[in-house]
């Protein structure tokens, strides 16, 4: 396995090539297939020789281009070394930058109700920034979509090989009892420990990244251990376009209601809560809970788009 | 320069993963390598601000037992930051890897070059 993928990375092995040939086999006697494969080798010869007279032809121009790359790396290393043997000492609190942390550190829990610093700076100081990151995630989401989404309209035949092989087939084949068993037993575990993280985002170290990427991970397990078809009849792409939308939409439409009445928190109409409580922090809790959802959201579509190239299912 | 560079290590390390992620992204011609540096940069870019925000001896930023001096805590800003960091670098690493995998699809290869001579022909043929 490892020399394999060793191969591809080094471009001697195709890894398409072999799943179009599975494609192509079906209808096609012994002698075709030798055929063939003489033609696509023959191809490939080709191919090299095309490859290794243009190498020859760039030789000179690949030499100095090394030449350039060595000295722009080794000065860039340079200066930032330079640089850093004339930063404050590492470990030793430096006077420029106390400034805000102090307002941060010993005016944080009573402004924002947050006993975790980092999640009031992050979802009360600075919302709109993560506002801003959960927006990056979403079109991340959107453009691996748009490049690798597999429709009716799109869709070849070697892609649709592909994509039974990456769904249906693939499962039938590794339908394990051991891995099914062990997720059995530790998906509830999974599911929860992330929802704990999404929930006391305010009260210790974790939020809405770290437990929205936990549960989006429990979600892509769920999927591989008991098939694609059960995770397409509750998690289709319509409905996760609705789930990421409410929660952009909820986050940006409170957090600019707070910022447009409570600014500089002169009066802010949702309680703080008793610090150290699930429900506390004000407005953290439920913005923390929709980052959650736009991530898990996002990391089950990533997986869903490499793995077989749709979300939910044909659509 | 060499004893400040000792005293400010963690640093200097972060520097010198962000020189070797750069170079990874020049020298190799391997489109799945260049991912790679680009993840290697990242990760001297967290280290770089997570040690600037360090101070020796003290805790984390969560308030216990109601302590709520400058003293007793490291620098907050720079945990938020990197939360940012790391999302950009996982939506590009995920853009990108997407964008490799259409090339793939179409010229069965990931070597930079050979891709541009590929589509520099299909041009003249068109």
């Amino acid at each position: 396995m490892s020399s394999r993928f060793h191969k591809w990375l080094t471009g001697d092995y195709d890894v398409m090539e072999k799943v179009y040939d599975i494609a192509e086999a079906r209808d096609m006697t012994r002698e075709q297939m030798k055929k063939k494969n003489k033609e696509a080798k023959e191809k490939l010869d080709r191919r090299r020789e095309v490859q290794r007279a243009a190498q020859a032809r760039t030789r000179g121009f690949y030499h100095i281009y090394i030449g350039i790359a060595i000295v722009s790396c080794i000065t860039l290393v340079g200066v930032l070394l330079f640089c850093i043997a004339n930063l404050p000492r590492y470990g030793v609190e430096n006077p420029r930058t106390v400034e805000v942390v102090k307002r941060y550190v010993e005016k944080g829990l009573e402004e924002t109700g947050a006993v975790n610093v980092v999640a009031g700076l992050i979802l009360d100081y600075r919302a709109f920034d993560t506002l801003g990151e959960s927006h990056v995630l979403f079109t991340a989401l959107v453009c691996v979509m748009v490049l690798l989404r597999l429709d009716q309209k799109n869709m070849t035949s070697r892609d649709e090989d592909y994509y039974l092989i990456t769904s249906d087939k693939y499962y039938r084949i590794n339908q394990d009892p051991i891995i099914r068993t062990v997720c059995f037993v530790l998906l509830p575990g999974i599911l929860i420990f992330g929802i704990y993280i999404l929930l006391n985002g305010q009260n210790g170290p974790g939020g809405g990244f770290s437990g929205g990427t936990v549960m989006g991970t429990a979600l892509i397990i769920f999927a591989e251990a008991f098939g694609w078809k059960t995770v397409d009849k509750f998690f289709s792409k319509k409905r996760l376009m609705i789930i990421t939308f409410i929660s952009l939409g909820f986050y940006a439409f409170a957090k600019g209601y707070v910022f447009f009445t409570g600014s500089n928190h002169m009066e802010n109409i949702i309680p703080k809560g008793t610090p150290g409580a699930i429900l506390s922090g004000g407005l953290i809790l439920p913005l923390d809970i929709a980052v959650g959802m736009v991530v898990a959201c996002t990391m089950f579509g990533f997986y869903s788009l490499f793995m077989r190239g749709t979300i939910g299912g044909n659509d | 320069m060499i004893s400040t560079l000792l005293i400010n290590y963690e640093e200097a390390v972060a520097i010198i993963l962000f020189g070797i992620g750069f170079t990874m992204l020049l020298f190799h011609r391997n489109l799945v390598k260049k991912l790679i540096g680009m993840n290697i940069m990242d990760t001297g870019t967290f280290l770089f601000l997570a040690s600037m925000g360090y101070i020796n001896g003290r805790k984390a930023p969560i308030i216990v037992n109601g302590v709520q001096s400058t003293e007793a805590y490291i620098n907050p800003v720079p945990a938020g930051l990197v939360l940012t960091g790391i999302v950009v670098s996982v939506s590009v690493t995920a853009i990108m890897l997407s964008l490799t995998i259409r090339l793939y699809k179409r010229y069965h290869t990931l070597n930079l070059d050979d891709i541009y001579e590929m589509s520099k022909s299909e041009m003249e043929d068109r």
